[in-house]
């Protein structure tokens, strides 16, 4: 009788199993957990170590345009504008972007509109092998492909935001191509047939409805490929000659954040001032990819309210 | 302009495009391989790399980059597993999970470099480390997990319930449905993400600079004693990957044919990454046959 009674209130074979198998699934969730948070603090803190022991002015950082953190101007202050950095990083990521949408919205259209089956899953290979391309390759092919042209067509050194822009374009329109072929094939087809037998031509369904109803994927898309060209280091650090200096065209050597940081990192020791200050150049990253991230929800959200919209009336 | 011209207007100009994309890439791919592949040599993959000679190898990189995907995918799969399987299965609908998902989201959107530079701070500074591969391996998994586990939750939530109730009404506990009928049928998905993930983390360069270094020191390939600092196995020494020795070939190397040994270590890469793609679709669907429809009895 105990025995039963016993054998009755203890956690059976299988429900200990259970237990088991979901302390691990909540074991490895709480690792990425702790590494994202671990991750952001760590970055920050050491980030706002200049700010805060080396009392440098967040103005001064953000706003200066001499960056030379080893040595001190007549002032007795160290100069770290990071300006320039931040004017190149951008100048890449912009340009990149304007350059690379039409064609990743052409892809789009045709893998979605035009193409049959097999058209489109041919360039969703297409799409994917060059998604696959390592960095470092997309540089080396800058280096020795794009920038000797810039040189023979522009003059000077071939080195600089023209350069990275190209570079860019190409590493960023598989990523923008496939989120709007997603955003696109999302778009309902009954939408579609109703305009055709309205007597819409194929351009005008696809201008005045389908981009339209894609627009906030778009976006989207656009959004998440200027985060991947903000962040991309060792193929822009190939190509856009990486002197810290305000960028006077495109064709000029300049230096992007994380050219920089990649180049300075190992030529400081950590804890000394010129170290902290690369460290405050990656906090600018990991800021700018947390704006990027919420830029992208804020758009999503947005582009969900107005569907919703539409279905109500 | 009228409506059917413009009309043949987008269509010519979408068409060019089009065309363009696809040229580019075969511009991409044919300007490595056409390069790269007369220096490719038995030579060329057996020898060790030379800093101020011509004629050196890759030898060391190519282990080291194996090396160290070995690694990063033994440490990387079974966290993303678990948290896979706890994102599509025990996940309840509420602020947490939704806070894991955005944590997962920003993890993947990190630039490369700041996760490296993280590794570097953490675990070559902070635990003392040294540039070593097991920091690389660290870092690449940092890298990896949010792609993997969420291509992993995706796979599992593919697999029709009607398996899962059919699991759970013979009595059978949620793990055990789990690992012994849901993970199965999700294999061929797993597979393809986990093979697509390590053809990303082979060409990945700018999270390994700080944490597995930038030099290949030569190591006895017939010593297995992993703690021995001259063993090929010992996970504490630095390692130069292959992407990493292009990337520092080109911008601060002295190597007087580093052009050459950049073209063909950049075919190599390429053709390991292309065959990783391949794998991908060939083993995905070898097995999807093989659980759906090749099994017999």
């Amino acid at each position: 009788m105990n025995n039963i009674k016993k054998e009755l209130n203890m956690a059976s074979k299988e429900t200990r199993q259970d237990s088991i198998g979901r302390f691990i699934s909540y074991f490895c969730i709480t690792i990425i957990g702790v590494l994202v948070i671990s991750i952001i603090y760590f970055i920050t803190s050491r980030g706002l170590t200049m700010f805060f022991a080396n009392h440098v002015k967040l103005s001064d950082f953000l706003l200066k345009t001499t960056w030379n953190p080893g040595t001190l101007d007549s002032h007795g202050k160290p100069e770290v504008g990071a300006l320039p950095m931040i004017v190149t990083s951008f100048s890449v990521t912009i340009l990149s972007a304007i350059l690379a949408t039409p064609f990743a919205i052409a892809v789009a259209l045709f893998m979605t509109e035009y193409a049959d089956k097999r058209g489109a899953k041919l360039l969703q290979s297409v799409i994917e092998l060059l998604v696959g391309i390592p960095s470092v390759i997309y540089g080396y092919i800058g280096l020795s492909v794009v920038v000797p042209m810039i040189r023979h067509i522009y003059g000077g050194t071939g080195f600089g935001i023209l350069a990275g822009t190209i570079v860019l374009f190409v590493m960023i329109l598989p990523t923008i191509t496939s989120l709007t072929v997603d955003s696109l094939r999302a778009v309902p087809q009954h939408y579609r047939q109703v305009s055709l037998s309205l007597g819409a031509t194929k351009w005008q369904t696809i201008y005045k409805l389908i981009l339209r109803v894609g627009t906030p994927g778009i976006l989207t898309a656009i959004i998440f490929g200027m985060a991947r060209a903000f962040g991309e280091a060792l193929a822009v650090q190939m190509v856009i000659g990486n002197a810290a200096i305000m960028p006077k065209n495109l064709v000029s050597v300049a230096s992007t954040l994380t050219s920089q940081l990649t180049t300075g990192i190992g030529n400081t020791v950590l804890g000394t001032f010129a170290n902290n200050a690369l460290w405050s150049l990656a906090l600018v990253l990991l800021i700018m990819s947390l704006l990027f991230n919420t830029l992208v929800r804020i758009v999503g959200n947005k582009g969900a309210v107005k569907n919703e919209r539409k279905n109500k009336q | 302009m009228n409506a059917k011209t413009s009309n043949k207007v987008a269509t010519a100009v979408i068409y060019s495009f089009v065309g363009i994309v696809v040229l580019l890439l075969f511009f991409l791919i044919g300007y490595i391989l056409v390069n790269g592949i007369p220096y490719i040599s038995w030579h060329f993959l057996t020898s060790p790399s030379q800093s101020f000679l011509a004629g050196g190898g890759i030898r060391d990189q190519l282990f080291n980059s194996i090396y160290l995907l070995i690694l990063t995918l033994i440490i990387s799969v079974p966290i993303a597993l678990g948290s896979g399987i706890y994102l599509a299965e025990y996940a309840p609908d509420n602020v947490i999970t939704k806070l894991i998902k955005t944590a997962i989201e920003v993890l993947s959107s990190l630039p490369s470099v700041v996760v490296g530079l993280f590794g570097y701070l953490l675990f070559v500074i902070k635990f003392g480390f040294g540039f070593s591969i097991l920091t690389g391996a660290i870092a690449l998994t940092f890298f990896n997990l949010p792609l993997l586990t969420r291509n992993i939750e995706e796979s599992i939530n593919d697999v029709p319930d009607l398996q899962r109730e059919a699991g759970l009404s013979l009595g059978i506990s949620r793990w055990r449905t789990m690992v012994k009928i849901v993970l199965p049928s999700a294999l061929p998905g797993i597979l393809t993400g986990i093979i697509l993930s390590a053809g990303r983390a082979f060409g990945e360069a700018a999270a390994l600079i700080y944490t597995s270094g930038q030099s290949a020191p030569i190591v006895n390939y017939s010593n297995f004693n992993i703690f021995s600092q001259s063993s090929f196995l010992n996970p504490m020494r630095p390692a130069e990957t292959l992407a990493v020795h292009i990337w520092k070939l080109n911008t601060e190397g002295v190597t007087p044919d580093a052009h050459s040994i950049s073209n063909g270590s950049s075919a190599v890469l390429i053709i390991v990454i292309l065959l990783f793609n391949l794998g991908a679709r060939v083993i995905g669907n070898a097995i999807y046959r093989k659980i759906t429809s090749g099994r017999r009895g």
